[in-house]
C-alpha cells in the first residue's frame, strides 16, 4: 500500500492496476454478501426469528395434527426444509433484486472480480448462513426432545441440491423482475409454500388431487425427503432427489439465460 | 506519457429499441483528462458505458486501452476504475467498509484509510449507505473508481449536486491523477468542469462527435468574439470601422459605450487603441470578451431544451 498525499504530483496514484488473486476476490465477496444479509433485519426475520418461532410453536403447542409420535420429529425437518427456502430462495432473490436495483451488480461487474466469482460468493454466503441457520434449528430441536435418525450423506445431499434448486428460482426472479415486485413475490411464495409445501402442515391434510401437485414442489420434494431421512431413517429418497435435481437444473439454466445485470 | 490513445472509438453504432442512441461515433481520447459534454440524452452516457464494457457494439468498434472491452473484459477490468452516475453500493454498507471492500479486488491498492481522510469520507462514520447525504455518496463512489490504482478512469457527472467544498477537492482529486499519469474520462454537464481540468473536450450530440479540442482550441475556433470600450459619447464609427480589418463591425450600443466584433487579437486591440489615440479618446473600460466553453456548446447544440 501506498500514502495517499495531498500536493501534486506526488506519485501515489501512480498506476499500478492487478486484480486480487481470485480465491481472495471470492472470499471477501462472500464475507461481505454475508455480513450484510446478517445486518438486514428483515432477511433475519425471515431466516433465524421465523424458522425458530414455528418449531418451538408447533412442537410445544398441538395445532396441527402430525401424526404419530413426537411433533418435533415431523417438524424438525421441514423447519430445515424452509431454513433451506427462506435463504437460498426468498432471501437471495430480494437481496439480488436490491443490488440489481441499486446497480451494485453493475458496479462489481466493471471491477475486477467476475461475474461468475460474484455468483460463486453469493452461493458461499447462501451456505454459510445455511450453516449457522442449522446449527441453531438443529440446536433447539433437540432441546425439544428431537431424536433423528438416517445417513448424514443423504441429509447433506437433499440440503444441497435443494439449495441449488431454491438459489436457482430466487436468482431467476430477482433478475428478471422489478426489485418490488421481487420484494412481494417471494414472500407471498414464501408463506404459500410455508402452508401448502408439507413444512408444518402434512401433505396427506390436502384433498388427493392437491397433494400429487404439491409433492411436485421443490419445498414438498425438501421436506419429505429430509423426514423420510430423519424422522423414519429410509434410505437415500431418489424421488424427492430426482425433483430437486429437476427444478435446480430448469431454475439455474432459466436464471443464466434471463437474468438481467442491470 | 504514452502516446498511443486510451480510447479509441470507430463508427460506433447503438440502438435500444427503434431509438438510435449513438449513431456512427467517432472518438478518440489520447492520455491526460477527456472531457465528454453534451446535452441530456445525445449519448454520452451510452458511449461511456460501451468503454466500460457493460453494453455491446451494434456496429463499429471500441478499443480501451488497446483492449476490446467487451470480449477482453477480464484483461481489462483490473486496469479502468468506473464511477457510475449513482448508485454501485450495498445500501446496508458503510463507507469505509465498501471501499475496504473494492480494494481488496485488487493488487496493489491504495491505502484506504488515507483516501477515506483526503476525501472527507471519515464524516460518514457508521451510517450506512442509504442514510449518507448525496455527495458523500458522490465522493465515495469517486474513492471506488480510483481505489484499484487504475490507469485509466471514468467519471460519470463526478460534481453532479456536490457544495463547492466537494467539488473542489473533486477537481483537486482528478488533477493529482493526471499529474500521476492516470487518464481520465470525465461527463459533465459543468462547462468550467471541463475548462478547468480537461486536456481534451469532445462535444456530443445527437449520437456524434460534432466539435473536438483544448478548451482553447474550441473557445478560439468558430464564433467571433468581442471588443468593448466606453469614451465619450457620438464617437465617429464610420472612421473607426475604416482602420478596422473588412470583417469587423463596431457601433455605438448606447451613448458613450462602444462594441467592435471580430477576431479579437493583440492587433486589433492596439488597431483599437491606436484610434482612440488618434482621436483623443480615453479608452475607458476596455475589455475582451472571450467565448466560453459554454457559449461554443450552446452555439453548437442550439439554445432549445432537451428530452
Amino acid at each position: 500500500m501506498t500514502a495517499v498525499g495531498t500536493g501534486s504530483g506526488t506519485g501515489t496514484y501512480v498506476p499500478k492496476p492487478g486484480a486480487a488473486p481470485l480465491p481472495r476476490m471470492i472470499a471477501a465477496q462472500a464475507a461481505l454478501e454475508t455480513k450484510m444479509l446478517l445486518r438486514n433485519g428483515e432477511q433475519l426475520l425471515l431466516t433465524v426469528v421465523i424458522p425458530t418461532l414455528l418449531l418451538v410453536l408447533f412442537s410445544s403447542v398441538d395445532i396441527v395434527d402430525t401424526g404419530s409420535g413426537e411433533a418435533v420429529d415431523f417438524l424438525a425437518p421441514g423447519i430445515l426444509a424452509l431454513a433451506v427456502m427462506s435463504t437460498a430462495f426468498t432471501g437471495q432473490a430480494i437481496a439480488t433484486g436490491f443490488e440489481r436495483r441499486y446497480g451494485v451488480l453493475k458496479r462489481l461487474a466493471s471491477s475486477p472480480l467476475p461475474r461468475w466469482g460474484l455468483m460463486t460468493a453469493k452461493t458461499v454466503s447462501v451456505l454459510v448462513t445455511e450453516v449457522l441457520q442449522i446449527a441453531l434449528l438443529t440446536g433447539i430441536a433437540f432441546a425439544l426432545g428431537w431424536s433423528p435418525h438416517g445417513n448424514p450423506l443423504a441429509v447433506l445431499l437433499l440440503l444441497l441440491l435443494g439449495t441449488a434448486a431454491f438459489s436457482g428460482l430466487g436468482l431467476l426472479m430477482a433478475g428478471t423482475l422489478k426489485a418490488e415486485a421481487t420484494l412481494a413475490a417471494a414472500n407471498l411464495v414464501f408463506l404459500l409454500l410455508l402452508v401448502g409445501g408439507g413444512v408444518i402442515v402434512p401433505l396427506d391434510k390436502f384433498p388427493s388431487g392437491a397433494q400429487d401437485v404439491l409433492g411436485l414442489l421443490p419445498v414438498s420434494a425438501l421436506s419429505d425427503g429430509l423426514r423420510d431421512v430423519l424422522q423414519h431413517g429410509a434410505g437415500t429418497p431418489w424421488g424427492d432427489l430426482g425433483i430437486l435435481a429437476v427444478w435446480a437444473v430448469v431454475g439455474l439454466a432459466a436464471a443464466g439465460r434471463w437474468f438481467r445485470w442491470e | 506519457m504514452r502516446t498511443e490513445p486510451v480510447l479509441q472509438v470507430q463508427a460506433l453504432v447503438k440502438r435500444y429499441g427503434g431509438k438510435t442512441a449513438v449513431d456512427g461515433l467517432d472518438l478518440v481520447a489520447r492520455a491526460g483528462v477527456t472531457a465528454v459534454l453534451g446535452p441530456n440524452g445525445a449519448g454520452k452516457t451510452t458511449t461511456v458505458e460501451t468503454c466500460e464494457g457493460y453494453r455491446k457494439p451494434d456496429s463499429g468498434t471500441v478499443r480501451v486501452l488497446g483492449l476490446d472491452p467487451v470480449r477482453q473484459s477480464g484483461e481489462l477490468r483490473p486496469r479502468i476504475g468506473v464511477m457510475l452516475q449513482s448508485g454501485g453500493v450495498y445500501s446496508g454498507a458503510r463507507a469505509d467498509e465498501m471501499l475496504r471492500h473494492v480494494a481488496r479486488l485488487h493488487a496493489h491498492p491504495l491505502d484506504v484509510d488515507a483516501l477515506i481522510e483526503r476525501l472527507g469520507l471519515d464524516s460518514c462514520g457508521r451510517t450506512t449507505y442509504r442514510r449518507l447525504s448525496g455527495g458523500q455518496q458522490q465522493r465515495l463512489a469517486l474513492a471506488m473508481a480510483v481505489v484499484g490504482r487504475p490507469e485509466l478512469v471514468f467519471l460519470d457527472e463526478p460534481t453532479a449536486g456536490l457544495d463547492p467544498q466537494a467539488r473542489r477537492a473533486t477537481w483537486d482529486l482528478i488533477r493529482d491523477l493526471r499529474s500521476d499519469g492516470v487518464s481520465v474520462i470525465l461527463t459533465t454537464h459543468y462547462m468550467d468542469e471541463a475548462e478547468q481540468l480537461a486536456d481534451d473536450v469532445a462535444i456530443i450530440d445527437a449520437g456524434r462527435v460534432i466539435a473536438q479540442g483544448s478548451p482553447e482550441e474550441l473557445c478560439r475556433g468558430g464564433a467571433e468574439n468581442t471588443l468593448r470600450f466606453t469614451g465619450r459619447p457620438g464617437l465617429d464609427v464610420g472612421s473607426l470601422l475604416k482602420a478596422l480589418p473588412a470583417d469587423c463591425t463596431a457601433a455605438e450600443l448606447t451613448p458613450g459605450s462602444y462594441r467592435v466584433v471580430g477576431k479579437v487579437d493583440p492587433q486589433l486591440l492596439a488597431t483599437v487603441t491606436s484610434w482612440c489615440a488618434q482621436h483623443g479618446v480615453m479608452p475607458d473600460r476596455i475589455s475582451v470578451e472571450r467565448h466560453t466553453l459554454e457559449d461554443v456548446f450552446l452555439e453548437l447544440t442550439g439554445k432549445e431544451l432537451r428530452a
